[in-house]
């Protein structure tokens, strides 16, 4: 064995080894890892009144209320994941992409009727990109609405171009408010 | 064992056959308006493409247009890795010259590119989240790169006798190898803020066709851009070498 292979096998084994062992390490701490917990989780396992905790869901359509307390806005609603959902008070400015159907993530505690208080909430993008035209035909045409969750599957509109939904669009339009536009 | 030996034997010496200096700086000669050019010209086209023509997204507005650099920056910051770890296992096991030397110029380049990734990230990050900066698995992960890359630069440079420092050096960058799938893979393994892929090996890309084009190109243009980077930096590298092994020849004819 000459030195060149012999360098080349203690190479292999010591990016073989660390590399077990940092999966392991990641193994290990996966639950540590993960950035928010589902509300079925949040139901589950109820975390104690004084830990915060990252709750990440969608908002369901229809939950939203917003109120004022003085200048503060109030925002009420519910974050899901299917299974369970979990009501959440925050008292500020939401981000600009939050809405109904939208993936948010709220950091906060769980009080002791279960309800969710959040000190901040932030919006979590989706790995869909549309221009506003695709996801107006979308909507026109009864194949998604954003308020009840995830685009459909991309192969159905990704290659359509912003002058094809506008075609769709007038033509989904055209029955019942063609002549007003 | 002796499959093995043949392998490395036969690696090193297609490697090898590149070492040789004058052979280098004559094919990068020839490599480098093939990259320079291309580069330019595809990234001017990207970018005015996707600033000005592609179209908004429907809930990002004009924010969506951070993607088309941020993307193919981030495409660049874990590739630039991977090359300086290639490059390390062509030093630690077979002793490659132009290797170290590699190692020493893909280092800035990359770690610039990946502030770049962080920066446009951040940039995107305040609008959409409504946060600058999360500490989920994807944003840290690659905020280690950037702390390797940084690591990288300041070991290479660290010892008076460059070997020492070139074997320093590549031991870091093979451990921190271990961070590349953990960046491509912590949108799937874990829950994070930041969205997973679009543009994946099975099934269509998320992504409209309208905006996916300028993005391809873009990437493209900024790799052949970093490549180009790289191989100017990498021939000045080589033409150092040489120029300072003539003078200290001189130098030493003369005292002799």
């Amino acid at each position: 064995m000459t030195r060149k292979s012999r360098r080349l096998w203690l190479v292999c084994a010591c990016v073989l080894g660390l590399g077990a062992a940092a999966g392991l390490t990641l193994n290990a701490f996966s639950s540590n890892i993960v950035f928010f917990m589902a509300p079925s989780q949040v139901r589950a396992h109820p975390p104690g009144a004084d830990r915060t905790i990252r709750l990440g869901g969608m908002v369901v359509a229809g939950s939203v209320t917003r109120t004022h307390e003085g200048e503060t806005p109030i925002a009420q609603f519910d974050v899901t994941d299917g299974q369970a959902a979990v009501r959440v008070r925050y008292a500020g400015i939401l981000p600009d992409l939050f809405r109904e159907g939208q993936s948010v993530v709220a950091v906060g505690t769980v009080g002791p009727n279960g309800a969710f208080t959040a000190s901040e909430v932030l919006a979590k993008h989706d790995e869909t990109y549309m221009p506003k035209e695709v996801a107006e035909a979308l909507r026109a045409s009864g194949k998604w609405d954003p308020k009840y969750g995830k685009a459909p599957d991309a192969a159905s509109w990704d290659t359509m171009t912003v002058k094809d939904a506008r075609h769709d669009l007038a033509a989904a339009r055209g029955p019942k408010d063609g002549q007003a536009e | 064992m002796s499959a093995s030996q043949t392998l490395a034997a036969r690696t090193g010496s297609l490697f090898h056959r590149f070492a040789n200096p004058g052979r280098f700086l004559r094919l990068g000669a020839r490599l480098q308006p093939w990259l320079t050019w291309p580069a330019l010209a595809l990234t001017l086209i990207g970018v005015i493409w996707g600033l000005f023509l592609s179209p908004a997204d429907w809930q990002q507005g004009d924010s969506v247009r951070i993607m088309y650099v941020h993307v193919p920056a981030a495409w660049l910051a874990s590739s630039g890795y991977m090359a300086l770890a290639v490059c390390s296992v062509l030093s630690l096991v077979w002793r490659h010259p132009l290797a170290d030397l590699a190692a020493v110029e893909i280092g800035p380049v990359g770690a610039a590119i990946t502030a770049v990734c962080l920066a446009t990230g951040s940039l995107w990050g305040k609008p959409m989240w409504g946060t600058w900066w999360v500490w989920d698995a994807r944003l840290t992960s690659v905020l280690v790169l950037f702390f390797l890359y940084l690591g990288h630069i300041a070991l290479i440079r660290a010892f008076d006798e460059p070997q020492r420092g070139y074997r320093a050096a590549a031991i870091l960058a093979l451990a921190g190898a271990v961070d590349l799938p953990i960046i491509k893979f912590s949108v799937q393994w874990w829950n994070t803020l930041h969205q997973p892929d679009s543009i994946t090996l099975t099934g269509a890309p998320t992504m409209s066709t309208t905006m996916l084009w300028p993005l391809l190109i873009c990437t493209l243009g900024f790799t052949l851009g970093f490549g180009a980077i790289v191989v100017a930096r990498l021939r000045a590298a080589v033409m150092e070498s040489r120029a300072r092994a003539l003078l200290s020849a001189r130098r030493g004819g003369a005292s002799s």
